[in-house]
Order: structure tokens, then C-alpha cells, then sequence
């Protein structure tokens, strides 16, 4: 497989504080790879690496077979690269921003206009208004376009869709699988798990280390233990009473159910559900379930604090 | 090229977008010169004066006819005690009293010295000493018609002559000292905060990760404020003649250069902050403290550098608007060309050259160092 983004061995410190470490990452040409992991794991870190912003204390990467370092003026011809945090001109309105991003990328709006249509459409009504008096949605659009406006060879976005409201994150993630199927390799972030399944892989990040990389169908698979959902009347109650039994390694609530993982050679269900009927709770709903991209990631990491 | 055109079009409509930012460009120059034309000025003018006679004779009464006829002074009072002088400096109404002596038309008839006591409220020294100047001279003025004959006339008198400033108009300081400041307050402080807020709103990420050059981002910045100092400075000497009558008695060609040089000055100066602060709030304290200030003590401006201290004074001569209120100065007032204000238009050049050269090489094409 042909990569777009290489990376190997990165580590980033600042100070006292080791954002990054030994980080290994490769995506394909084309991928969707989806870097998950709480605030503050070291994704921006990582982000403002590729995007040749910082340079990295040790290890290299490299971007269609251009470095970090030595080609950074190149790469800056070809990323596309969306900030964290909103970084347009709040006082330059909707068009006004994107005819300044494709002028210093020396292109036109009109050049490469198939590429943004779908979602600036949709920003069309307000494009006199100024960027600082637009919705979070919108605000979170237009800059995707402005990454777009260059046609870039690889998109990096970081946390596109966060403050944003559920419809829009949908249709944010419509339009990343159609750029997709232009042939652009995309690296986008996020503290969201379900937009985990969107992705074509995903890389769990957790204090400036990945955990774990794989495809979302085979992360699953990666799951230690059989994961059941439990729910009852007095769920306080049953939770410190599920923490108690043998056999049981986690439970966590979720939502309003419990998740339970429960040691296969030593327990199962029946026995859960009997062990829990002698302590005097009775009256519980439980199921086996498939765990889930966040299950998995609350297993990775207190395995990777034990 | 067309890159360099969009930055500029961007930063002209940020400037013109901003209500606050225009105000400080074109309505700030015109208050402050107007400021210290009018309001600050140190001439005598039409000064308050507290007159206790105790001569009450035609001679004492002529003496006062002469301090009232001039602009400087006017009576406000008769007092009979000098309690009541104190009594009327500490209300305020008098910053003098003039007293004369019982003897004064005797003495002046029989060809005596009389001496006239002054006394004024030294709270403000300056002032004070102005106003006892100005006193002397007018009651001399006022009382040598009559003994000019009889009285003996001092062995040497200095007679001074104030050439190039005849009146001593302190506006021919000011307007200098103002273009100075609002200079550098438009260049180097404006620009330091456009590109600390560009830093601040990460947009200064998304322009490092743009195909665009630090020069590009440089001079993207510095065109625009380029061109409104300099309307700034034009503004300004403009009023200056039309307002407060101040000669133009040099070469304009000269003028404008020295402007476009002293603005280009204040700009690296401005370029060469904002790359060592990454919040406008930094950027405007470094430009307050580093610069602003400086120019308003060490400049000249206000303090003449002669009475400095030997440190200050050292230091003075790497305060740019230093060499501009001189070159300034020499060109309206004095009429100086070229061969006689090489050495501070050398020095200011030397001082822009020496910003530039450290404002392009601070700013990186990444983030840290």
C-alpha cells in the first residue's frame, strides 16, 4: 500500500510536559483516518507537526514522500490544513475570507469551486456576513472550505466538528466521505467516538501516545472480555453492587444503562444475573452487547495506566 | 505579486472595518496637535496679578496703567496687606503680586533705584519664573522713559535675540514632538498589535501554513500603514502652518523623505515587537513602555536633552524621534538642506536599517524557534 502520511518516532516536549511520544502512524493514499483520544492527548501537537508549524524533537515524517522539515515549503503548496480553534478573519466576511485563502494559495474560487459547492451553498445566503457573526455550523463550514480552496493533496483537520450541532456534524462528514472519493487523503480528529465509525481506520490517541490502530469493524474484535448492558430502577444501587461480584473486571455507567465486562472463563450472564438476585436486586434488565468504539477506548486505557 | 496585493487589500479592510482603529489613526494626530498647540503651550498670556500699592501716587498709578496695557498681565486685585496676597494665591485667582513701595515716585523723581517687590506663587516653578521674567521686563519697559536720563545704565547689559523663534512660540517644539510620537504611535504600535491579533486569532497559523513568504506577511502589513503615517505626518504639518503660523522654510522634498523614513523607522520598530509578543495586550505594553514612553522623555520633545543627566542623555541618542524632531526642526524652521542634516538623517537611517534587518530575521516561518 502507497502511503500519504508517514510518521515515525515522533516525539514533542514542552518543558516538563512530553506531548508526544515515539508516535508511529502511517495512512494510506485516499484514507480516512480518524485520530481519536481525549482533550489534551497531544492531537493538536501532532497536528501542528504535519503541518510543518513545529518541528519535532525527534523522529521524521513525511507527507507524499515530502519531509517535515527539509520540504516544508512544498508541503505548504499541498495541505489543507483546519485549525482547532475558529482561525479566520472575523471581520472579513464569508467571501471575502475565501477569496484571501485562494489568492495566497494563488488560485481562484471559481477554479476549484466543484470542490466546496456542496457545502458553500449552503454559506451562499450569508456571504456578506462577517465571519465573526456567523453559527458555530457555519463557522466550522466555511473554514473547511477555506482548507479546500487550494485543492489539497492531504486535508488535516483538527477537531472539525466540535461545537457543532449533531445535523451539522452529519452533513460535515457527508462531504469529508465525497472528498474522499476525490482522491484526498484526509487526517481528521476528533473527541467524538461515533464519528469514529465514519472513518476508513482510526488511531486511539491518550497522553501523547497511540494505542492502537486499526480499522473500526476490527477494533472491536481487540475487546477483552464479554461486555454487558444492565438497567434498573435504582441504578446507583446497582452499580456499586455489579463493582462488588466476582468475575466482573469493569462497569462503567453509560448513558442510562451500565456497561459490565465480565470475565468469560469465570462468570456469564446467569451468573451476574443470580449473583445480583441475592443481594436483594431483582427487577434488572440485561443483555450482551458488541462493545463499542468508546468501550474499547476506556478498556486501552486503563490497560495502558495498569 | 497578486499574493502580496491580496494581503494588502486584507489589511486595508480590517483598518477601515474597525471604527476604533480609525479614530486612533486620524482623530487621535489631530486632538493631540491641537492639544498642544492650544491648551499646553508655556507662553504668558494675560496672567492674573494682585497689585498692593503703598505709594498710591501718579508714578505708581502709571506703573500699573503699564503692566494692565500689556497682553501678559491684568490687575485683579488691589490688596492692602500681604496676608491678602497669600489670601488671593491660595484661592487661585493670582499666580503674582506686584508690590510697590511707598517711596517709588520719590525715588523715581529724585533719579533713585526703586525696586518694585514680586512675589509669586512658585508652586508650578516654571511658571513662576516665567511670569517674574516677563514681570521685569514690562515694569522696566514701563518705567524707563522716566529715569532713562537721570539713572546711571549698568556697565554691560545683555540685549538677547532670539532668532529663527522671535516670539519663543513653544508650538515650533510641539508640532515636531507631536509628528514624532504620532509617528511611531501609528506605526510601530499599530502594526505590532495587527500582528500580535494575527498571532492571537491563529490566523497567523493558517498564513505560516500558506504557500505566502515572510516577506509577503511583512510588507503585506507594513504597505498600508506606510501610506496612512504618512497622510498622518502630512496632516499634521499642515496644521501645523495653517493653525499655528509655523514657517515651511526648507525644502518639501526633503520633508516628505524624512517622514516616509521616519515612518519606515517606526514600522521595523513595530515588526521587530510583534515578532517577541504573541498577545496584543504584550504588544502593547512593550510598545507603551519600550517606545512611546522614551519618546516623549528622552526625545526632546518636552525635556531639553541639555539639562539630562549623562546617562539619559547617552541614551537619548538611540531614540529615533530624537534625530526627527532635529531634522524636522531644521527643515521648517531653520531652512537646512541636505548637507547640514546628513549626520541625523545618517543616524536615523543607520538605527531603520538596523530594525528592519532584526524584524525580517525574527520573523520564522514556524511557530518556535
Amino acid at each position: 500500500m502507497e502511503y500519504a502520511i508517514e510518521i515515525e518516532g515522533i516525539s514533542k516536549r514542552y518543558g516538563d510536559v512530553q506531548a508526544l511520544q515515539q508516535i508511529d502512524l502511517r495512512v494510506g493514499k485516499g484514507e480516512i483516518m480518524g485520530l481519536i483520544g481525549p482533550d489534551g492527548a497531544g492531537k493538536s501537537t501532532l497536528y501542528r507537526i504535519l503541518t510543518t508549524l513545529l518541528l519535532p524533537d525527534e523522529g521524521s515524517a513525511s507527507l507524499n514522500g515530502y519531509d517535515i522539515v527539509k520540504d516544508y515549503r512544498h508541503l505548504r503548496q499541498i495541505l489543507g490544513y483546519m485549525p482547532g480553534r475558529f482561525s479566520l478573519y472575523q471581520d472579513l466576511t464569508v467571501e471575502e475570507n475565501l477569496e484571501f485563502f485562494a489568492t495566497i494559495f494563488g488560485t481562484t474560487i471559481k477554479e476549484n469551486y466543484h470542490l466546496i459547492e456542496e457545502i458553500y451553498v449552503q454559506l451562499e445566503p450569508f456571504k456578506d456576513r462577517q465571519a465573526g457573526n456567523l453559527s458555530g455550523g457555519m463557522k466550522q463550514k466555511l473554514a473547511l472550505c477555506c482548507a479546500l480552496i487550494h485543492k489539497p493533496e492531504i486535508l488535516l483537520l483538527d477537531e472539525p466538528t466540535t461545537g457543532v450541532d449533531p445535523v451539522s456534524r452529519q452533513e460535515f462528514w457527508q462531504m469529508l466521505k465525497r472528498l474522499n472519493t476525490e482522491n484526498i487523503t484526509i487526517l481528521v480528529s476528533t473527541p467524538y467516538m461515533d464519528e469514529a465509525a465514519m472513518c476508513d481506520r482510526v488511531a486511539l490517541i491518550q497522553s501523547g501516545e497511540i494505542l492502537t490502530t486499526s480499522t473500526p469493524a476490527n477494533i472491536r474484535t481487540e475487546y477483552q472480555g464479554q461486555l454487558l448492558s444492565l438497567k434498573s430502577q435504582d441504578m446507583y444501587h446497582l452499580l456499586k453492587t455489579t463493582r462488588s461480584l466476582d468475575g466482573v473486571m469493569s462497569c462503567y455507567s453509560f448513558g442510562e444503562r451500565l456497561h459490565v465486562t465480565i470475565d468469560p472463563e469465570t462468570s456469564n450472564l446467569e451468573m451476574v444475573q443470580s449473583a445480583l438476585s441475592t443481594k436483594g436486586i431483582s427487577k434488572v434488565e440485561i443483555k450482551p452487547i458488541e462493545a463499542g468504539v468508546e468501550d474499547i477506548f476506556m478498556q486501552l486505557l486503563k490497560r495502558s495506566d495498569a | 505579486m497578486k499574493k502580496y496585493f491580496a494581503f494588502v487589500k486584507k489589511e486595508f479592510r480590517h483598518i477601515f472595518r474597525d471604527k476604533k482603529t480609525l479614530l486612533i489613526l486620524f482623530g487621535m494626530p489631530v486632538a493631540q496637535i491641537l492639544i498642544f498647540g492650544f491648551a499646553l503651550n508655556n507662553e504668558v498670556s494675560d496672567a492674573g496679578v494682585v497689585v498692593y500699592d503703598m505709594s498710591g501716587d501718579y508714578e505708581s498709578e502709571q506703573l500699573r496703567t503699564t503692566i494692565n496695557a500689556s497682553n501678559y498681565f491684568h490687575e485683579v486685585a488691589q490688596v492692602h496687606s500681604i496676608q491678602e496676597i497669600e489670601a488671593s494665591f491660595k484661592a487661585g485667582n493670582a499666580k503674582l503680586a506686584v508690590i510697590i513701595p511707598r517711596e517709588l515716585g520719590n525715588d523715581l523723581r529724585n533719579g533713585r533705584k526703586s525696586t518694585l517687590k514680586v512675589i509669586a506663587d512658585a508652586s508650578d516653578p516654571n511658571e513662576a519664573q516665567m511670569l517674574v521674567a516677563y514681570m521685569t521686563a514690562v515694569t522696566m519697559k514701563g518705567t524707563r522713559g522716566k529715569v532713562d536720563a537721570k539713572m546711571e545704565l549698568p556697565l554691560v547689559t545683555a540685549e538677547p535675540r532670539m532668532i529663527f523663534n522671535p516670539e519663543l512660540k513653544s508650538v515650533y517644539m510641539f508640532v515636531p514632538g507631536v509628528m514624532g510620537f504620532i509617528l511611531l504611535l501609528v506605526s510601530a504600535m499599530m502594526t505590532s498589535l495587527t500582528i500580535a491579533k494575527e498571532k492571537e486569532f491563529g490566523t497567523m497559523e493558517l498564513l505560516l501554513v500558506s504557500p505566502l513568504r515572510s516577506t509577503h506577511i511583512i510588507f503585506g502589513k507594513v504597505t498600508p500603514y506606510w501610506i496612512l503615517s504618512f497622510i498622518n505626518a502630512m496632516i499634521i504639518i499642515i496644521l501645523g502652518i495653517t493653525v499655528f503660523d509655523m514657517p515651511l522654510n526648507g525644502s518639501v522634498t526633503l520633508l516628505i523623505a524624512i517622514c516616509l523614513l521616519f515612518s519606515l523607522t517606526a514600522l521595523a520598530l513595530g515588526i521587530f515587537i510583534s515578532s517577541r509578543s504573541n498577545s496584543q495586550m504584550t504588544a502593547m505594553f512593550i510598545s507603551m513602555l519600550g517606545l512611546l514612553l522614551p519618546t516623549i522623555l528622552l526625545s526632546g520633545f518636552i525635556f531639553p536633552i541639555e539639562n539630562m543627566p549623562i546617562v539619559l542623555r547617552g541614551v537619548s541618542h538611540i531614540i529615533p524621534a530624537r534625530w526627527f524632531i532635529i531634522i524636522i526642526k531644521g527643515i521648517m524652521i531653520q531652512g537646512a538642506g541636505l548637507s547640514i542634516l546628513l549626520k541625523p538623517f545618517g543616524i536615523l537611517g543607520l538605527i531603520t536599517l538596523f530594525f528592519s534587518v532584526a524584524a525580517i530575521r525574527g520573523v520564522k516561518p514556524r511557530l518556535d524557534a
